[in-house]
Parts: structure tokens; C-alpha cells; sequence
């Protein structure tokens, strides 16, 4: 189990880019912390998920 | 029209004359006044150039009648606002400075008038300030009062009903080192609950020393705030150096201290520029410093001996009472001292608007008040019929004699105006309706 | 208005006094409000994102607008400079609001916790702008660890009851030297005019602006009413005559010259 943005997904043993992509988040508009690391981008095609692993896709909103 | 103040003594060797002479004339022989000698503390800190930065280019007859106006009506009224109050606009004002500051210190204080005695333990001096009767070239009696006689002086004035005592000494590490100043503080606790300071700046170890022998409030006055005034009139010793006694009030801060009051001696130069420089002192190190206690006093020049002439230029009382405002207004929270430069009439009147602090039962003599107590006893006890001005003059000449007749004592660093024992301020600051308070706080 | 009178954080200068909130409305509507408001900086927040049909609030700020990301959603000072961090990576420059809230009735800044995040992030390089409770202690402390503003409220966040804190943001105003900038709570134009009088550096405003009938008309009132607020204090608010008379009895009546 891999939990993305706070969602338990079945995605252990998957490149991290391909899933990000899956779930049709807007390219370059997000950053993404990977276990509470924040992951530069060139990394996220070389991260592999592992169980366990805690994912946070991010990005602005509007707000005061 | 300026002061004259250098004053030949024919008791100078000729040498030390010449030596006198081309220190005053001479500037070239005199030491970098701006620059710190070596064994001074030389603290970080940038509240001198903010003071000074903001004493550059004032025009202070460009204020108007309405910047007065404006001012009096700001409820925390800005630097510029106090501006306008110190300017020749607000003279006319007066009444209506008055008004406001009675209120701001009727806040902050009540009707309260804090009552202190200061005590002179010594009148030696190492520096050459050319307007002050302790001045080292000056013939006068030079006095160092023994631990026996400073406590005889503590009993005295302790007896009279003082619990608050400034010591005083003239500016000599040498003659008056600190730790006979430590030993003075801690016969002070023994008679007094509060202890103040006004000797030459120490560095921070020595304020913390202090504290520790009792001492917990520093005045240092910078008698002028003008860099250039300043080094033609403090021509020789350590009070030359500027920016040192500038930062002698932050120092005794660091040293634990619990209060620092602030002043220049008016009428030494231009007097608005001096009082709004002292008041953006203390305005800016409370900033930097808001835990600590701040007062400011008022000096004005005053004759001193071999100098009857020297007196406050254009400082007259309504100036004076016009900065008192002024500061009130800026600074509500402070403290305001006035001292027995100024007349009982000044005093009685200005203590209902905005001074929170006298002095009573004052000499600035060394080891005579004893004398002076027995002789003011008497002639008050003879509540005579004389005029103010009369009796004036006869407590000025039984002052004179009990002195003359003490040839043990030193002389005065300066005249005084207002002679009254503390019994007599007392029951006077009490008759105008305010209420005298010896002390109100806890030495921690 | 004087083309001298900057307002400089961090540095940085700003000609507009108007910091405004992007929350609450639609995006579409940003690119006007921000015009019409002649904002120079503009807040953000950090949120998960969405995915699917949502589009970027990045390609609605017009260019040459400072962001300045806040870490809403933070409780403590470690989420607050986590939220930093993902902002400043996010593209968001080197500005940050740090916002800290424990309470989710009321909303009200978390002093302590907001102190020791503004501490690590300056020393990051952070220009940190705290929001914050108008506590004299606080602000002070908040200057010692290297804030470049603080920004103390007026009434709980998006309120919009107007400048009950009135008495306290003029005690900072009076003893903090940083740009003292109203943040939350402020309900009208005039609010944002009066707190502009009495020596506020800037006004942040969001809801008044988000919840208003016609928004872009509404960032056009803030923003007159903050210039007109700015001027005012400038000028130097002139006298106000009380009734009654001066006493009979003068004060000074003892002056002998």
C-alpha cells in the first residue's frame, strides 16, 4: 500500500512518475514530497514505490 | 552672545598655564574626542547614529502654529510632532503643553513627587570641562570624604527622612576609583532603599560591580549632543571621548541596572537640538532596551566658583518649562528630575505639570550637610515675615558662613537656587496637593 | 501620492499598499481583482493537488506580481516551514506568510509556534511575513528572529468585523520598527482607510473582497481607500478642537523669565 495525497493505492513496486501521470495530475504544476522529502523532479521517474511509502502531490491554490 | 568661560587661576605653576592655555587654544593638541582609548568598552550599537542622524538639517523656525496644533492633538505624537513642540512656534503654546502634559503625567504617575537627596563624596576630577566648577584646572577645595565621614553624611541625611540618595563624584578613577564608589554604595543600603549614581562613565563590569555593591540607577548627562560643541568644551581626560559617555547608559544597562536618566546641560549650545537628542536617546534605547526604567533631568548652566558670569544663555524658565512639556508629551512614561539648579517657584510650579522627581535638602558641597541642615533649621523654624527673594539671599549667606566656618569641606561643583530641607519640600510638595513618596520599590 | 513612499520588504520595494488574497473566488476573476486593486503581491496557499480538470491559479497572476505563499493549513512550526519549503519549490520565490493556527473555531494565530518557524526561515533566507496576534512580546520577538513585516489581525480571519484590535496594532505601529502590515478581519474599505491613518504600512484583505457583489469593483474601492489612508497619515492628520475653555487658574502662571 502507497498513500497518495492521504488515498491508499495498490501501487507498491510502480515507477512514480507513471502513477502521478495516471491519476492525470497537470504536468509542472505540482511538486511532490516523497515521505517527507521534497523530490526534485528528475527523480521522480527514477523512484520506484515501495510499501509503506507516503506521497504528497501539491500545488497553489487561491488563499489569504 | 556666548559664555566666557575659561577662567585663569594665579595659583598655576607657569608651566601648567602655558600647558592650559595651548590645550585651549590649540586644537590640534587635543586627542581625537570621537575616537574610544583602550581600556573603553566599545559596545555594538547604532543608537548613536540614529540620534545624531536625527539632528541634521532642522530648520526650527519652519514649524508652524499648526504643527503645534497637530501635535498636541497626536495621540502618540511622532518624532517630527515633538519637533514642533521643542520649536520657537510652540513658546506661546505653553498653556496648552502644560494642559496636555499634566494629563499624560497625571496617567502614568498619579499626583505622586518622588523626593531624593544627592550626596557629593568627592569634587576631584581628571577632565578639563571648561563650564564646570569640579574642572581640574579649577582653584577650588578638592574634598575625598573617608568611609567615616560618608557614613556620618548618610546618617544625617538618613535622619531627615530621605530613603532615596544619588551619590555624586567629580570625574577622577584615580582619586575616586570604583571600588571606593562600591564601598559608598554599600554603606548607602545600610541608610537609603535606593541607590543612584551619577559618576564618570565605567565600562560594563564595573556597572555590574556596582549594582552588586547596591547601586541600581545610573545619570550620566551628555551635556551636549552637538560632536563638534562637545570637543571645544571638554578639552582634557576620559569625558572627552564622545561616543563613550554616549554609551555609558547602555552599558549600565548591560550591567544590570534597573534605571538610566539622561540630560544635557542647556544652554551650553543650541538648547532645542540638545533636548531633542536627549530624548531620542533614551526613546531609542528603551525601544532596544523596554524592561528598563528612564528618567531625564533638565540641567541649565549655572556660576560655579571663580565663575559668577556663567549662566543658560537663552534657556530662560519658559523655554525650560516649554522641553519640560515637550517631554512629557513624547515620552509620557519616563521620569522627570528636576534638580535645585532651579528656584522653589520653578519647582512648586513645574512639579504640577510634569516633573515626577526632586531634590531636597541638597549641597553640592563635600561633607557639609550637617551644617547646612542645623543652619536652614534654624532660619525655617523662624518662619519669618521676609520676602521669597530676602529669605533667599539670608539662607545663601548662612549657607556661606556655616561653610566658611568648615574649613574640612570641598567646595560646590555648582550654585544652587532652591535650599529647602526635606521636612520643609515635604510639607510644601504636600501643600500644592501632590503626594510625596519616598520610595516605592524593591532593590532586586 | 509620493512617488518616494515605498514599501520595502526585504529589500524589496513596492509602490502599492494592497496585499491581496487570492482565496475564495474564482480564479477567473484574479486577473481583474489584481488590476483593479493595483496589487503588487498577491497571496497563495499549498494544497494537495487536484487532479483531472483543475487548472493552475500560476497562469492567472499577472506577471511582475510577488507571490507570497502562506503555510495555512500548518498547526505547528515544523508543518509551517514544511509548507515553506514545497512553496519555495513549487516556484513561489523566497517570500513566505507563515500562518499557524490551532484552533479551527476561531482560527487565531499560534504566537509561540509562529515565532519559531519565522526564526528557522529567516535564517533559511526567507523574507518572512508572520501573521500574528497583536501582541506587543511577540512582535518583538518576531523582529529579534528576523521577520521582515509582522502582520497582526484585526478580527478573526475571514470575518470581515473590522478593526477590533484597533488599540493593539497602534501599539505596535508606535514600538516595532517593521512595517506593520493589517492582515484579516478587515470588512470595508473605510476599516482598511483608518487603520492605513493610523500608521498600518499595509493592508491584506481577502474575504471582504471574495464575498463583495462585484469583486473587481470592491478591489477598486480597497484600493482608494488605502491610498487615501496612506496620504492622510502622511499629511499629518490635522488638529481636533475639544469644547470647554482653559482653566482660570494658568498652569504656567509661575514662569519668571
Amino acid at each position: 500500500m502507497v498513500k497518495i495525497n492521504g488515498q491508499s493505492l495498490e501501487v507498491a513496486g510502480r515507477n512514480l512518475l507513471e502513477v502521478v501521470r495516471e491519476l492525470e495530475f497537470k504536468d509542472n504544476s505540482y511538486v511532490i514530497e516523497y515521505n517527507l522529502e521534497i523530490l526534485k523532479k528528475e527523480f521522480y521517474d527514477k523512484t520506484t514505490l515501495k510499501d509503506g511509502d507516503v506521497v504528497e502531490v501539491v500545488s497553489f491554490m487561491g488563499g489569504g | 552672545m556666548e559664555n566666557e568661560f575659561l577662567v585663569d587661576s594665579d595659583k598655576l605653576s607657569e608651566a601648567a598655564l602655558k600647558r592650559k592655555h595651548e590645550i585651549e587654544n590649540n586644537k590640534s593638541v587635543r586627542i581625537d574626542h570621537m575616537k574610544f582609548l583602550p581600556n573603553m568598552d566599545q559596545l555594538e550599537s547604532d543608537i548613536q547614529d540614529k540620534v545624531l542622524e536625527n539632528l541634521k538639517d532642522i530648520d526650527w523656525d519652519s514649524y508652524t502654529d499648526a504643527d503645534v496644533y497637530r501635535a498636541l492633538a497626536a495621540k502618540t505624537p511622532s518624532i517630527e510632532d515633538f519637533k514642533a513642540l521643542l520649536s520657537p512656534a510652540a513658546k506661546k503654546h505653553i498653556e496648552k503643553m502644560a494642559a496636555r502634559a499634566k494629563i499624560e503625567t497625571a496617567k502614568h504617575f498619579g499626583n505622586t513627587v518622588y523626593l531624593f537627596t544627592p550626596l557629593y563624596i568627592a569634587n576631584y576630577c581628571d577632565n578639563y570641562c571648561v563650564y564646570c566648577g569640579f574642572n581640574c584646572y579649577n582653584d577650588i577645595k578638592r574634598k575625598k570624604m573617608s568611609f567615616e565621614e560618608i557614613r556620618h553624611e548618610m546618617e544625617v541625611i538618613s535622619k531627615s527622612g530621605i530613603e532615596e540618595i544619588l551619590i555624586l563624584t567629580g570625574e577622577s578613577p584615580i582619586y575616586s576609583d570604583v571600588k571606593y564608589i562600591g564601598e559608598a554604595c554599600k554603606l548607602a543600603r545600610k541608610y537609603f532603599k535606593n541607590v543612584g549614581l551619577e559618576i564618570y562613565p565605567v565600562n560594563v563590569n564595573d556597572y555590574k560591580y556596582l549594582h552588586e555593591c547596591g547601586a541600581d540607577y545610573v545619570t550620566v548627562f551628555q551635556e551636549t549632543y552637538n560632536p563638534d560643541k562637545y570637543e571645544t568644551l571638554h578639552l582634557l581626560g576620559n569625558k572627552r571621548i564622545f561616543p563613550y559617555r554616549f554609551q555609558a547608559q547602555e552599558r549600565a544597562i548591560l550591567g544590570g541596572m534597573r534605571g538610566v536618566a539622561f540630560s544635557a546641560l542647556l544652554g551650553l549650545t543650541n538648547f532645542r537640538e540638545d533636548a531633542l537628542a536627549s530624548a531620542l536617546h533614551l526613546y531609542f534605547l528603551a525601544r532596544k532596551y523596554p524592561h528598563v526604567e528612564y528618567s531625564l533631568s533638565c540641567p541649565r548652566l549655572r556660576p560655579i566658583v571663580n565663575n559668577d558670569k556663567i549662566n543658560p544663555l537663552d534657556v530662560h524658565e519658559t523655554e525650560l518649562c516649554q522641553i519640560l512639556c515637550a517631554y512629557r508629551i513624547f515620552l509620557p512614561y519616563v521620569g522627570i528630575t528636576v534638580s535645585s539648579r532651579e528656584e522653589k517657584h520653578f519647582r512648586d510650579g513645574i512639579a504640577k505639570i510634569c516633573a515626577t522627581k526632586i531634590s531636597a535638602g541638597v549641597s553640592t558641597g563635600i561633607g557639609d550637610h550637617e551644617e547646612k541642615y542645623e543652619a536652614y533649621k534654624e532660619e525655617e523654624e523662624k518662619e519669618s515675615k521676609a520676602s521669597d527673594f530676602d529669605k533667599k539671599e539670608s539662607i545663601k549667606a548662612l549657607q556661606q558662613e556655616a561653610v566658611s566656618e568648615n574649613e574640612e569641606c570641598g567646595d560646590e561643583q555648582f550654585d544652587i537656587s532652591d535650599r529647602r530641607s526635606f521636612d520643609q519640600m515635604y510639607d510644601d510638595m504636600a501643600g500644592e496637593g501632590l503626594q510625596p513618596v519616598l520610595n516605592d520599590y524593591i532593590y532586586v | 501620492m509620493n512617488k518616494e513612499d515605498k514599501l520595502v520588504l526585504g529589500g524589496r520595494e513596492f509602490n502599492s499598499r494592497f496585499i491581496l488574497g487570492s482565496g475564495k473566488y474564482n480564479l477567473e476573476l484574479i486577473k481583474a481583482a489584481v488590476e483593479n486593486a493595483g496589487a503588487e503581491i498577491i497571496t497563495l496557499a499549498v494544497r494537495r493537488a487536484n487532479t483531472k480538470d483543475s487548472e493552475n491559479i500560476m497562469d492567472y497572476v499577472p506577471e511582475n506580481v510577488t507571490l507570497l505563499p502562506n503555510t495555512s493549513g500548518a498547526r505547528d512550526a515544523s508543518e509551517a516551514v514544511r509548507i515553506a519549503h514545497l512553496s519555495r519549490e513549487l516556484g513561489g520565490g523566497d517570500f513566505v506568510k507563515v500562518e499557524i493556527m490551532k484552533d479551527s473555531k476561531y482560527l487565531l494565530p499560534d504566537n509561540n509556534e509562529t515565532i519559531k518557524a519565522t526564526e528557522i526561515l529567516a535564517k533559511e533566507g526567507f523574507v518572512v511575513l508572520p501573521y500574528m496576534y497583536p501582541d506587543l512580546y511577540a512582535a518583538r520577538e518576531l523582529e529579534n528572529v528576523g521577520a521582515a513585516a509582522v502582520m497582526p489581525l484585526a478580527s478573526p480571519i475571514g470575518s470581515n468585523r473590522g478593526l477590533a484590535t484597533k488599540d493593539f496594532i497602534q501599539i505596535l505601529i508606535d514600538e516595532i520598527d517593521l512595517p506593520i502590515i493589517v492582515d484579516a478581519g478587515i470588512g470595508k474599505p473605510s476599516e482598511a482607510c483608518a487603520a492605513m491613518e493610523m500608521g498600518a504600512s499595509a493592508i491584506m484583505c481577502n474575504t471582504a473582497i471574495a464575498t463583495a457583489k462585484d469583486i473587481p469593483m470592491m478591489a477598486t474601492a480597497f484600493k482608494m481607500a488605502i491610498e487615501a489612508g496612506r496620504s492622510a497619515y502622511l499629511a499629518g492628520l490635522g488638529r481636533v478642537l475639544t469644547r470647554g475653555s482653559e482653566s482660570m487658574d494658568p498652569l504656567t502662571g509661575f514662569l519668571r523669565d
